[in-house]
């Protein structure tokens, strides 16, 4: 039984026919075609997937699509923004901090970490470092050791 | 002659930063080919069984589902490099990750349904799941294909000697003799395996999107396994999601979706789930290794012997030649008067080992490294003394022939000795409720490729456009480690080319030269070195031109901000005008150059002696770890690292792999283990195999030699592997001196600390 559902997509209105059991990664990927989004576990474990929805950061694997109905859903391709494509303050921080080994896990990261950011600035909260590894908890990475990723967020706040 | 470099060490971003950090990149998952099916692995219920049916009707008729194999289906070879694995197993099975059946459907819901519907009989056999109980006399062949040369379950067994065992055993008033237990962990990549299988019905050639990290090497053992010509396979590499060593072997599910796709001539695409990822990818060798070291009264070692008895698994994979690398460690890690080692590899119905970044080193040095803070203390000696006493030294050769051109051993353990300030932070804390103490270990790896295959090179074309624009085919490939970078900043350095106009080209064995593969953190030493070998035939090229355009001399030339100028006249030609000259005018030809580099390394004898590598690298760590004594827990406070790099490339990408390395060997030293009983893993899961976590992260502070190796380019050496190696064992070593207990065994847990203490205080 397919459910319509309508949603906007990086800033695009969409509409999709899925099942009650489709994950939210999966029409991400398969019914709209942003690869971007990376399957990690998909069991909520890695957040590989992250996505934002209505500006939170969220494991779109754990996510029903039918739930995405009416609401506001960020991928890391909706990030690059302006006529001239430009990255995010945060993807730009990933790429200057040399926070990307092989990548698998930078989405995800990404997203969570603007989640994170755009949260701390609406609160006004200056997180300590401690605090900052607290909020990438939930995105695993076995490459970089996360030292550059927490240097990257930390580069965030300071230029703010 | 020292040179004043522009590029080459300075902070570089990745090249491929950008495509990576905007989803733009396109990795294994991420494939969608016109007409592509989706393929599914049915692996077996039961570790070990004799299969009685395998009934595949119900699966056939599924709507959806396009073909279903068994090995009834195939005529293949078996793979691994003995031989003794079938890609789908037939009539029995061996182990839980074994493959019974495969299928291709229209989505990856039904390829799902259709592994529901395969109806398969079993009758449960009893299997063995300990090393030792499958050498005992009484066990059964576990494998029928091994060639049991070596004994029955032996899969592989290597034997080194040198020096006189026995006159040094007279020598030593200190002797320690302990067993070490090292478990099982998985590389956990965070994009799981994935092929896609391409093969043409017209053409009769098989494409495969593959995640190898060994191209090549992949090329013929696929061609091998499907009796095909190696030449009629075409391996592209997407973006890879992490290798480690995982990808070094070729395993059954690739041939597998090679199968599927051939017999649909349609397109077909495997990608694991992680669960699966867990339960049928490889691990790192468990093993237990005997270790019996020897010092003389003034703490000079004396001699080492040592057995190791690994759990093979099922089948044999690269992993079990994983001594290679141990007994270097074991005949030349400190100076070593003799020195005798023996492995066995043994079959048994556990999941199978592969390689794993270290290559049996972290195991190796665990071991060693343990065993000097035993005979330290055993000696009454300082634990950094013994080792600065026995360090190895520039220009030693070892006594399996290694030959130390440059050598920062020494270096590396004073300068984590003194930023650590490892003295006075010794038992810092003695005894409240959480205690501090602060490990020492060294290590030894090869820094300059390793020649365990008749060529270690690896081959670049190098050419300009008319532009000025510099592509670089080169054989070795990009698996995160930022290789590709390294190469476009020697390129730039060499020539003047600004990075932007360098392109990289290194993921097609159609188009690219030959190299061995990404292994032995060989790529920016190997592939270094046949670029600039490259480079320079294009120098001498571009050099004759603009001597003619610029009206001066050789020597003159200075290649700088994609021009090439005379430094007596400030008079410049840009890079891409030269080219257009040779191109369009005399002597009408193209800027292109092809180079083949082969270290000087030599290839071993049968006694495995030989100088295996062009150079070597060398580190330490300090570990100042606080254990909490109620509940066992360790927390890593500090990690000082110290490590012979030869010559900073990229400090950027540098600092990358020493950070990686070293929290890969925290979890491999505190909480990773896949935990297998009666053949089952039991952890199949990020919940309960647990990878550190940006909170568990001590500080990191990363100290570089630069010894500048004269084979290395501009003096670097490998160092990708290292930054692990010698994790654990520092490690273990800091519990030790926080708490006065040994622990012997990986990975450090608080049941084992708790259990230690217990022990103490009866």
């Amino acid at each position: 039984m397919k459910k319509t559902i309508k949603f906007s997509i990086n800033g695009t209105k969409v509409q999709q026919e899925v099942l009650p059991a489709y994950l939210l990664i999966d029409v991400i990927r398969d019914g709209l075609g942003l690869r971007g989004t990376k399957p990690g576990c998909l069991e909520g474990e890695c957040g590989a997937c992250t996505v934002l929805i209505d500006g939170l950061a969220v494991n779109s694997c754990l996510y029903l699509a039918v739930n995405a109905d009416g609401k506001e859903v960020t991928t890391i391709e909706g990030l690059i923004s302006g006529p001239d494509f430009s990255l995010d303050p945060v993807q730009q921080a990933m790429v200057d901090f040399g926070a990307v080994q092989c990548g698998f896990c930078t989405s995800g990261m990404v997203m969570s970490i603007k989640g994170f950011y755009d949260e701390c600035v609406s609160a006004q909260i200056q997180p300590n470092r401690e605090q900052i590894k607290k909020g990438l908890e939930g995105n695993l990475c076995r490459c970089t050791g996360y030292k550059k990723i927490i240097d990257a967020v930390e580069s965030l706040f300071e230029e703010a | 002659m020292k040179r004043d470099l522009k590029i080459i060490g300075k902070p570089t971003r990745k090249l491929d930063a950008e495509a990576r950090v905007s989803g733009e990149a396109v990795y294994g998952h991420d494939i969608v080919l016109p007409n592509m099916l989706h393929g599914a692995i049915l692996r077996t219920k039961h570790p070990t069984a004799e299969i009685l049916s395998i009934d595949t009707s119900k699966a056939k008729a599924l709507p959806g589902v396009v073909c279903v194999l068994t090995a009834d289906d195939v005529d293949v070879n078996n793979i691994s490099y003995k031989g003794d694995h079938p890609i789908l197993k037939k009539g029995e099975v061996n182990c839980i990750r074994d493959e019974i059946a495969a299928v291709a459907a229209t989505s990856r819901e039904i390829a799902a349904k259709a592994l529901a519907l395969i109806e398969v009989e079993y009758k449960v056999r009893e299997g063995i799941f300990d090393p030792f109980a499958a050498l005992k006399k009484e066990a059964p062949q576990l494998n029928r294909f091994a060639s049991k040369e070596q004994g029955k379950n032996i899969a592989d067994s290597f034997h080194y000697e040198h020096g006189d065992l026995q006159e040094q055993k007279e020598k030593s008033t200190c002797v320690v003799s302990q067993r070490y237990t090292l478990p099982r962990v998985t590389h956990c990549c965070m994009g799981t395996s994935a092929v896609t299988a391409d093969y043409s019905r017209s053409t009769k050639r098989l494409t495969l999107y593959s995640l190898s990290q060994v191209p090549f090497l992949f090329q013929r053992d696929l061609a091998k396994a499907l009796r095909m010509e190696p030449s009629n396979i075409r391996i592209i590499q997407p973006v890879i999601g992490g290798g480690f060593g995982s990808k070094l072997d070729m395993h059954p599910f690739e041939p597998i979706c090679a199968l599927l796709s051939m017999q649909t001539c349609r397109p077909v695409q495997i990608v694991f789930s992680r669960e699966e990822e867990f339960i049928a990818s490889p691990t790192r060798q468990p093993m237990v290794i005997d270790l019996t070291t020897g010092a003389d009264a003034d703490g000079k070692f004396t001699f080492r012997e040592v057995k190791i008895t690994k759990d093979n698994g099922a089948y044999t994979s690269w992993g079990a030649t994983t001594p290679f690398v141990m007994m270097q460690t074991f005949s030349s890690l400190y100076q070593i008067p003799a020195c005798r080692f023996d492995s066995y590899a043994v079959y048994t119905n556990n999941v199978f080992a592969g390689s794993f970044r270290g290559y049996g080193n972290p195991q190796a040095t665990f071991a060693l490294e343990r065993n000097i803070d035993l005979m330290a203390m055993e000696l009454g000696m300082d634990k950094m003394q013994i080792r600065l006493l026995n360090a190895n030294f520039a220009g030693e050769e070892t006594g399996q022939k290694l030959h130390f051109r440059s050598c920062g051993h020494k270096d590396a353990l004073q300068i984590v000795s003194d930023k650590a300030n490892y003295k006075n932070r010794q038992k810092s804390n003695g005894t409240g409720r959480f205690r501090r103490g602060i490990g020492l270990a060294s290590m030894l790896h090869v820094g300059g490729g390793a020649k365990i295959y008749p060529s270690d090179g690896c081959g670049t074309i190098a050419k300009f456009d008319d532009y000025g624009y510099l592509t670089i085919i080169s054989g070795a490939s990009e698996i995160g480690q930022g290789s590709e970078t390294v190469l476009a900043m020697i390129a730039a350095e060499e020539l003047g080319v600004s990075i932007e106009k360098v392109r990289i080209i290194n993921s097609d064995t159609d188009i690219k030269p030959w190299d061995v593969g990404v292994h032995a953190s060989r790529t920016s030493f190997i592939a270094g070195n046949s670029l600039l070998g490259a480079l320079s035939i294009l120098k001498i090229q571009l050099s004759a031109k603009a001597v003619a355009l610029l009206g001066t001399d050789l020597d003159d030339l200075i290649f700088e901000d994609d021009q090439i100028r005379s430094g007596r006249t400030g008079k410049a030609v840009k890079i891409g005008k030269v080219v257009r000259d040779i191109h369009f005018k005399q002597p009408h030809e193209l800027c292109t150059a092809s180079y083949y580099y082969e270290p000087d390394s030599e290839y071993q004898d049968g006694a495995f002696k030989g100088n295996v590598s062009s150079a070597y690298a060398f580190a330490a760590q300090a570990i100042e770890v606080e254990v909490d004594t109620y509940t066992g827990n360790v927390r890593v406070v500090d990690v000082h690292v110290a490590q012979d790099v030869g010559k900073i490339l990229n400090p950027l990408g540098l600092a990358g792999q020493i950070e990686g390395g070293v929290v890969m060997g925290l979890g491999y030293a505190l909480t990773e283990e896949l935990i297998a009983s009666e053949g089952h893993v039991r952890n199949p899961n990020f919940h309960n195999y647990k990878l550190p976590t940006a909170s568990d992260i001590p500080e990191i502070h990363f100290h570089p030699i630069e010894t500048s190796d004269q084979e290395g380019p501009y003096g670097a050496k490998g160092v990708s592997e290292a930054p692990l190696i010698p994790t654990a064992a520092a490690v273990a070593n800091a519990v030790s001196d926080a708490l006065g207990v040994e622990i012997f065994s990986l990975p450090v847990t608080p049941e084992k600390i708790l259990q230690a203490l217990k022990e103490k205080s009866v």
